[in-house]
C-alpha cells in the first residue's frame, strides 16, 4: 500500500501553526488572525491536494500514513483516508478559512481583542482534533482526538462566550465526557478481544472490523445482553451525544448561544459530524447486526427528532438559538438515513452532513454579522432589514433555501435520497420525519421575516454597513457550495461512490446474512 | 414515437435563467447597487430574453408539428446517480410540454413586457424581473423535466418565485405574510408530492416519466402496482390541491393577490397554479389506475369550483373576484381529470391561461388608472375613460362566461358534457358545473357592471387621475383578447366541427399518442341528452348569467342590497365561509401551543431539570466523597501504592 505524509501534514499543520503564534510577541496580536487565515488557506490546499491524489474508483483506505506508537498494546499512529472521510475532511478544510474569514473582528468600533493569542491558538488546536478524528485509522488514535477536541471547545465557549458561558461549556464537557467514558471501556475491550483473536494485539480499526461479537435477536433481553449490542450501545452513546440526537441534544442550544460565532460555525459545520461519522465509521459497521436491531429505535429517535427540533426552533426568539435547534432538526435526517440499511439513503446521509455543515455555518455567521452590527440576536428587535443590507439578506435567503432544502440547492441532495431510500424501508417513519419538510420552511421562513422583511423598526439604522468584503467572500464561497453541490452533486461527490457502494453492500450483506 | 436530440429544450430553459443572472447579478454589479436598474434596461432585457425562449419555443413547436409523434430531448448531465437511484438532468418537449411551453413563454412575454411599464415608476425593479424570470425558468423546467424529480424542482421553484413575489413589497407585513403563507402551504402540498414519488420509485424501480408511462403500457406490470395505484394517485394529488389552490389547501391564493398584478396573470392564474392539472395529465396512464382516485379528484375540483366560484359572488376587491374565480376554474379543470376528459382539462387549462391573464392584466390596467384603487365600489362607469381596458376586458368577459363562440364556451362546455357523458361521469358533478357556471357568467357580469358601468364612485382625486393605459399595456392585452376570442377553435366539438366544414377536434387530435382520445358517446346513457341540448341549455344560462350580472349591478353592489334575506348569505360569502379562521383555530394556533410547550416544558424543564438534576447528584457525592481529601500525605501516599498495585495487576493479567 501506498503511504504518504500527506494526511499527518494536515493534521498537525494546524497545531505548528498554533505553537509558532504561541511564540510570537504579543504586540503582534493584530496579526494573530492572519496567521490563522494563512493556517486555514494551507490546509485548505493540503486538503485539495489530497482530494485531486485520491482515486475515486477504489473504496480502500489511501495516503495512509503508519507510526509506531505503544506497539505492545497494537495501538499505532495510523492515518488513512476514504471515499467516506475524504468529503468530511474537505468540509472542514474549506468551512475554516470562512470561518475565520466571516469572524474577523472589526476593531474600528473601540471592541479590543481578548486574549487573541490563546483564542487563536484553540481555533488551531481544534482543527488538529477535528482532521485526526476523520482520519483517524486506529481506535485509540480515534478516541485521542475526538477527545483532544473537547479540550480547545471549552475554552472557546468558557474564556470568549456569552454571559452563561461557564454553565454552557461545563454542560457540553459533562455530556460529552460521559459519553466518552463509556466508549473508552469498549475501546478496550475491542482491545482485548482484538488480541485474543488475531493472536497480536491491534487497534487497527479496518482488522477490528472483521472481529464477529456475539449477537442474540431472539429476544430483546437477549439482544440487549448480546456482547455485540453492549460494545454498539456504548459507541452509539458516545456518538449519538455529539450528534446531538434527542433526548441528549440539550448542551448544544446552549452551547451555541454562548460560543463566539467561530466557534459556533466550527461547532455545527463539523463538530457535530463527528458524531455521525462515528457512527457510520465504528458503531453501526462494526456492530452490524446489534445496530440493526436495534435500528428502528435510532430512526424513531431520529424522526422524533426532526419534529421536535423544529417546534423548539419554531418556539425560540432568539435567533442563534433558533439556528441551533434546526441544526437538531436537521441531524435527525442523518440519523434516519445511517439506519435504514439502504443505499441510496446511506449516501443521502453522508452528503447530508456535508450539506448541513454549509447552511448551518452559513446561517451561524449570519447571526454573527446581525451580532456584531446590532449586538442582539433578539428577533423582536430586527426587521425589515433587507433595504439596508441588501447583500447580507440575499445571503441569508440562500442559506435559508439550503436549510429547506429546495431542490438545486445541497439541501435537497442530502434529504431527498435520504427519505427516498429510507422510504423503502420505514414509510410510516419517513411520512412523520416529512412533516419536517413543512416544519423546516414555517421557522426558516419566520426568521428570515422577522429579520430581514416587514417594516423598519429600529431608530439605529442609518449606520448599518452591508457586507464588507472578508464576508462577501465567505458567503460567495458557501454560495458557490450551495448551488454547485445542488446542480451537479456528482462532480463534487463521485469520489465517495466506490466507498459507499461497497459500505452499503457490506453493511446489508452482513445483517441479511443471518 | 421518435426521440429526437435537440439542444432546443435546453436553450428554451436557459434563456431565462440568463435574464435572470443578468438583473440580479450583472447590473448590481456594474451600477453598484440593487435599486439602480432603469426600468426600461430591467424590463427590456428580461423581455428580451423570455422572448427569446418563445422563439426557440415555437422553433421546437415546428419541429413537433413535422412528425409523426416526435419530442425533442435534451440530456444535460447526470444529476443523480448513486445507490441505484439514477435522475439525469434531462428535458423533453412532446406534444404536451410543447402545447404548455408555448402558453408559457408566449404569455409570459406578454406579460413580461406589460410589466416593463406597469412597475415602470417602482423600486427595485431589478429585482422585480429577476424573479420573474427566474419564474420562467423554473415554470419551464416543470413542464419540460422528464422526470418527477426534476419536476418537482421546478415545482419547488415556482413555488419559491412565487413566495418572492408575491412579497415584493416585503417592507409591508401583510405582503410578506401573504408570501410565506403561500410558500408554507404549498409545502403541505409538496410532502404529499413526494410521498408519491416515493412510492412510485418502491413500485416501479424508476421516477423517469418516460420510463413510468411505458411500463404502465405493460399489463403485468399494471396489475402489480393495480393494489397500490390509489394511495399513490392520491398522494400526487395532495400535491396538487397545493400548488392548483384546491379544497383544502386553496387558502393561500387569494392572499397571494397582494403581489403585483401582472405577477398574478402570469403565475396565479396563467401557468403555475396549472401544474397541477400539468401532472395529472403527463402521469394520465397511471390516474386512470384508480377510478376511486379519479373519483376523489372529481369532487374535490366540483366542489372546489362551486364553493370559490360563490365567494367570488360576494367579494369587492377586483383581484379577490379574479382570484376566486382562478380557484373555480381550477376546480373545473380537475374535475376533467377525475371524469378522465385529461385533454379536455389541458383545453380549458389553455383557454383559461388566455382569458385570466387577460382579466387580470386588464384589472392592472383599471387599477393603475385609479391610482392603485382595488375596491369596485369605488369604481364604476370607467368605460369611457378606459376603451381600450373596456373592450379586451369584455372579451375575456364573454370568454370566462362561455358565451358562443368564445374560448370558454367550448372548453367549459366540453368539461360539463365530459362530466356526465362519459364512463366515470356523475349526474350530480355535472349539476355543480352547471350551477358554477352560472356563478362565474354571473360575478363576471357583476365585476364588469361594477367596474365599468354604473355609477362613478370613485373620489375626486382619483377621477382627476384617470387615464388609459400605455400602449405597452393595452397592446398585450389585444393579443390575449384575440387569444380569448378565437382560441377555443383549437377544440371544436364534432357537433359543430361537421357545420364548419368537418373540422376536427384539433387539440385533441394532437395530445392523442399522450392523452387517448375516449369517444364521447353523442347521447349520454345517464342523461339522455343529447350533446345538442346540453350546449344550447349552457350557452342561455351563460348569456342569461351574465347579463343578469351587468343589469342587476349598475346600481347596487350585493344581491343583499335588493334581496334583503340575503344578507347573512352576503356575510358569510364575504369572509369567505370563514375557512382562513377556521384554520387558524385548528392549525397554526395548536402548533403554536406545540411549539411552546416543546421549548419551554419539555426541553427546559424535563430534559434540562434531568441533566441538572444529575449535576445536582454529582456534587452531593462530590462534597460526601470530600472527606478522603484529608491533606493527610500519608493517606494519600497509600492510596497511591494501593492503585499503582491494582494498575500493576491489570496489566499484568493477574485479575482480568
Amino acid at each position: 500500500m501506498e503511504t504518504s505524509t500527506l494526511l499527518s501534514w494536515i493534521i498537525f499543520t494546524p497545531l505548528l501553526f498554533g505553537l509558532l503564534v504561541v511564540l510570537l510577541p504579543q504586540r503582534l496580536e493584530q496579526q494573530f488572525r492572519k496567521a490563522a487565515l494563512v493556517q486555514t488557506l494551507v490546509n485548505a490546499l493540503l486538503a485539495t491536494v489530497v482530494y485531486l491524489g485520491f482515486d475515486g474508483s477504489s473504496a480502500g483506505a489511501q495516503f495512509v500514513h503508519l507510526v509506531e506508537w505503544l506497539p505492545d498494546w497494537g495501538i499505532n499512529y495510523r492515518v488513512a483516508i476514504d471515499g467516506i472521510s475524504l468529503p468530511l475532511v474537505m468540509l472542514t478544510a474549506y468551512v475554516a478559512p470562512l470561518a475565520i474569514l466571516g469572524t474577523w473582528p472589526d476593531l474600528h468600533h473601540g471592541a479590543g481583542l481578548k486574549k487573541e493569542k490563546f483564542f487563536v491558538f484553540c481555533l488551531m488546536a481544534l482543527q488538529s482534533g477535528m482532521y485526526g478524528t476523520f482520519l483517524a485509522a486506529d481506535v485509540f488514535l480515534f478516541y485521542f482526538f475526538w477527545e483532544v477536541v473537547l479540550i480547545p471547545m471549552f475554552f472557546l465557549i468558557g474564556i470568549w462566550g456569552g454571559k452563561e458561558r461557564i454553565y454552557a461549556t461545563v454542560k457540553f464537557f459533562l455530556y460529552t465526557m460521559v459519553g466518552s467514558l463509556l466508549m473508552l471501556v469498549a475501546i478496550f475491550w475491542l482491545l482485548k478481544t482484538g488480541a485474543t483473536e488475531f493472536g497480536a494485539p491491534t487497534g487497527e480499526l479496518a482488522a477490528l472490523a472483521k472481529l464477529n461479537f456475539a449477537f442474540d435477536g431472539s429476544s430483546l433481553g437477549a439482544a440487549l445482553s448480546s456482547p455485540q449490542t453492549l460494545l454498539f450501545l456504548a459507541f452509539a452513546l458516545a456518538f449519538v451525544i455529539k450528534v446531538p440526537m434527542v433526548p441528549f441534544h440539550t448542551w448544544l442550544p446552549d452551547a451555541h448561544v454562548q460560543a463566539p460565532t467561530v466557534g459556533s460555525v466550527f461547532l455545527a459545520a463539523v463538530l457535530l459530524k463527528m458524531g455521525t461519522y462515528g457512527l457510520m465509521r465504528i458503531a453501526i459497521p462494526m456492530f452490524p447486526q446489534a445496530a440493526h436491531y436495534f435500528s428502528s429505535l435510532f430512526i424513531a429517535l431520529g424522526v422524533i427528532g426532526i419534529i421536535y427540533g423544529a417546534f423548539c426552533a419554531l418556539h425560540q426568539t432568539d435567533f442563534k438559538k433558533l439556528v441551533a435547534y434546526s441544526s437538531v432538526s436537521h441531524m435527525g435526517y442523518i440519523m434516519i438515513g445511517l439506519f435504514a440499511f439502504q443505499k441510496v439513503a446511506i449516501a443521502g446521509a453522508l452528503y447530508q452532513m456535508i450539506n448541513h455543515g454549509i447552511s448551518a455555518g452559513g446561517l451561524f455567521l449570519i447571526v454573527g454579522f446581525l451580532y456584531e452590527r446590532l449586538h442582539t440576536r433578539n428577533l423582536g428587535e430586527f426587521g425589515g432589514l433587507a433595504k439596508s443590507v441588501p447583500l447580507m439578506a440575499i445571503g441569508f435567503m440562500i442559506m435559508t433555501l439550503s436549510s429547506v432544502a429546495l431542490p438545486g440547492t445541497n439541501g435537497f441532495v442530502g434529504e431527498f435520497p435520504i427519505l427516498l431510500g429510507a422510504f423503502q424501508v420505514w414509510p410510516v417513519y419517513v411520512l412523520f420525519a416529512g412533516t419536517g419538510v413543512i416544519l423546516g420552511a414555517v421557522y426558516a421562513l419566520k426568521a428570515y421575516q422577522l429579520v430581514m422583511l416587514g417594516p423598519q423598526t429600529r431608530t439605529d439604522l442609518d449606520g448599518l454597513t452591508d457586507l464588507n468584503l472578508k464576508e462577501i467572500v465567505a458567503m460567495s464561497v458557501l454560495t458557490v457550495f450551495v448551488f454547485g453541490i445542488g446542480f451537479f452533486p456528482k462532480a463534487f461527490f463521485w469520489k465517495s461512490d466506490a466507498a459507499l457502494e461497497s459500505y452499503g453492500t457490506s453493511l446489508i450483506q452482513k445483517v441479511s446474512s443471518k | 414515437m421518435e426521440t429526437m436530440n435537440s439542444s432546443l429544450p435546453l436553450l428554451i430553459l436557459i434563456s431565462p435563467l440568463i435574464g435572470f443572472f443578468i438583473n440580479g447579478v450583472v447590473f448590481p454589479l456594474k451600477l453598484k447597487g440593487f435599486a439602480k436598474t432603469s426600468a426600461n434596461a430591467a424590463g427590456g432585457t428580461a423581455t428580451f430574453f423570455i422572448g427569446l425562449s418563445f422563439l426557440f419555443a415555437t422553433v421546437a413547436f415546428g419541429k413537433l408539428l413535422g412528425g409523426e409523434n416526435p419530442s425533442l430531448v435534451t440530456y444535460c448531465f447526470e444529476w443523480f446517480n448513486f445507490g441505484g437511484l439514477e435522475i439525469p438532468f434531462e428535458l423533453r418537449i412532446d406534444r404536451l410540454s410543447g402545447t404548455l411551453v408555448m402558453i408559457i413563454t408566449g404569455i409570459g412575454t406578454l406579460i413580461h413586457l406589460y410589466s416593463t411599464s406597469y412597475m415602470h415608476d417602482e423600486e427595485c425593479v431589478g429585482r422585480y424581473f429577476s424573479y420573474l424570470n427566474l419564474f420562467c425558468f423554473n415554470m419551464l423546467l416543470l413542464v419540460m423535466g422528464n422526470n418527477l424529480p426534476l419536476l418537482f424542482f421546478g415545482w419547488e421553484g415556482v413555488g419559491l418565485c412565487s413566495y418572492l413575489l408575491i412579497g415584493f413589497w416585503y417592507t409591508d407585513t401583510e405582503k410578506a405574510n401573504a408570501g410565506k403563507k403561500a410558500f408554507i402551504v404549498n409545502r403541505v402540498g409538496d410532502l404529499g408530492f413526494l410521498i408519491g414519488m416515493f412510492l412510485l420509485f418502491r413500485e416501479l424501480g424508476t421516477l423517469s416519466l418516460t420510463e413510468i408511462n411505458a411500463l404502465l403500457a405493460d399489463p403485468a406490470v399494471v396489475s402489480r402496482i393495480m393494489p397500490s395505484a390509489t394511495l399513490i394517485c392520491l398522494s400526487l394529488f395532495v400535491g396538487a390541491t397545493g400548488k392548483s389552490a384546491q379544497i383544502p389547501l386553496y387558502v393561500w391564493l387569494p392572499d397571494a393577490m397582494s403581489g403585483p398584478t401582472p405577477v398574478s396573470a402570469l403565475i396565479h392564474a396563467a401557468t403555475m397554479v396549472t401544474a397541477g392539472v400539468y401532472m395529472i395529465a403527463r402521469l394520465n396512464p397511471l390516474f386512470e389506475l384508480s377510478p376511486l382516485a379519479l373519483s376523489v379528484i372529481a369532487h374535490t375540483g366540483a366542489l372546489t369550483a362551486l364553493f370559490a366560484g360563490s365567494i367570488a359572488v360576494a367579494q369587492t376587491d377586483i383581484k379577490k373576484v379574479l382570484a376566486y374565480s382562478t380557484v373555480s376554474q381550477l376546480g373545473f379543470m380537475f374535475l376533467a381529470c377525475g371524469v378522465g376528459a385529461y385533454q379536455t382539462a389541458v383545453f380549458h387549462l389553455m383557454t383559461h391561461a388566455f382569458f385570466k391573464a387577460l382579466l387580470f392584466l386588464g384589472s392592472g390596467s383599471v387599477i393603475h388608472a385609479c391610482s392603485g384603487e382595488q375596491d369596485m365600489t369605488k369604481m364604476g362607469g370607467l368605460k369611457k375613460y378606459l376603451p381600450h381596458t373596456h373592450l379586451t376586458m369584455l372579451i375575456g368577459s364573454l370568454a370566462i362566461s362561455g358565451i358562443p363562440f368564445f374560448s370558454g364556451f367550448f372548453s367549459k362546455d366540453e368539461i360539463l358534457y365530459s362530466a356526465i357523458a362519459l364512463p366515470n361521469g356523475v349526474s350530480y358533478l355535472f349539476v355543480i358545473g352547471v350551477l358554477t357556471a352560472m356563478l362565474t357568467a354571473f360575478y363576471t357580469g357583476r365585476m364588469m357592471s361594477l367596474t365599468f358601468y354604473g355609477k362613478e364612485k370613485m373620489s375626486e382625486e382619483v377621477h382627476h387621475h384617470l387615464h388609459e393605459s400605455p400602449a405597452l399595456m393595452t397592446g398585450p392585452l389585444y393579443v390575449l383578447a384575440g387569444l380569448a376570442a378565437f382560441g377555443g377553435f383549437l377544440g371544436v366539438p364534432h357537433l359543430l366541427g361537421d357545420y364548419l366544414g368537418h373540422m376536427p377536434h384539433l387539440l385533441s387530435q394532437w395530445l392523442a399518442p399522450i392523452i387517448p382520445t375516449k369517444e364521447l358517446p353523442l347521447v349520454a346513457v345517464k342523461l339522455p341528452l343529447h350533446e345538442a341540448v346540453v350546449m344550447f341549455g349552457s350557452s342561455v344560462i351563460a348569456v342569461v348569467s351574465f347579463f343578469a350580472g351587468v343589469a342587476m349591478f349598475k346600481r347596487i353592489e350585493f344581491i343583499s342590497d335588493i334581496f334583503g334575506g340575503f344578507a347573512p348569505v352576503q356575510k358569510l360569502l364575504a369572509n369567505k365561509y370563514y375557512v382562513d379562521e377556521l384554520y387558524h383555530l385548528m392549525i397554526v394556533t395548536p402548533i403554536k401551543k406545540i411549539a411552546a410547550f416543546a421549548g419551554d416544558v419539555i426541553d427546559k424543564l424535563v430534559l434540562d431539570g434531568a441533566v441538572n438534576g444529575v449535576g445536582r447528584g454529582v456534587r452531593v457525592i462530590g462534597s460526601t466523597l470530600r472527606a478522603v481529601q484529608t491533606g493527610d500525605l500519608q493517606t494519600y501516599g497509600i492510596l497511591m501504592l494501593g492503585g499503582l498495585l491494582v494498575a500493576i495487576l491489570l496489566i499484568f493479567k493477574v485479575l482480568v
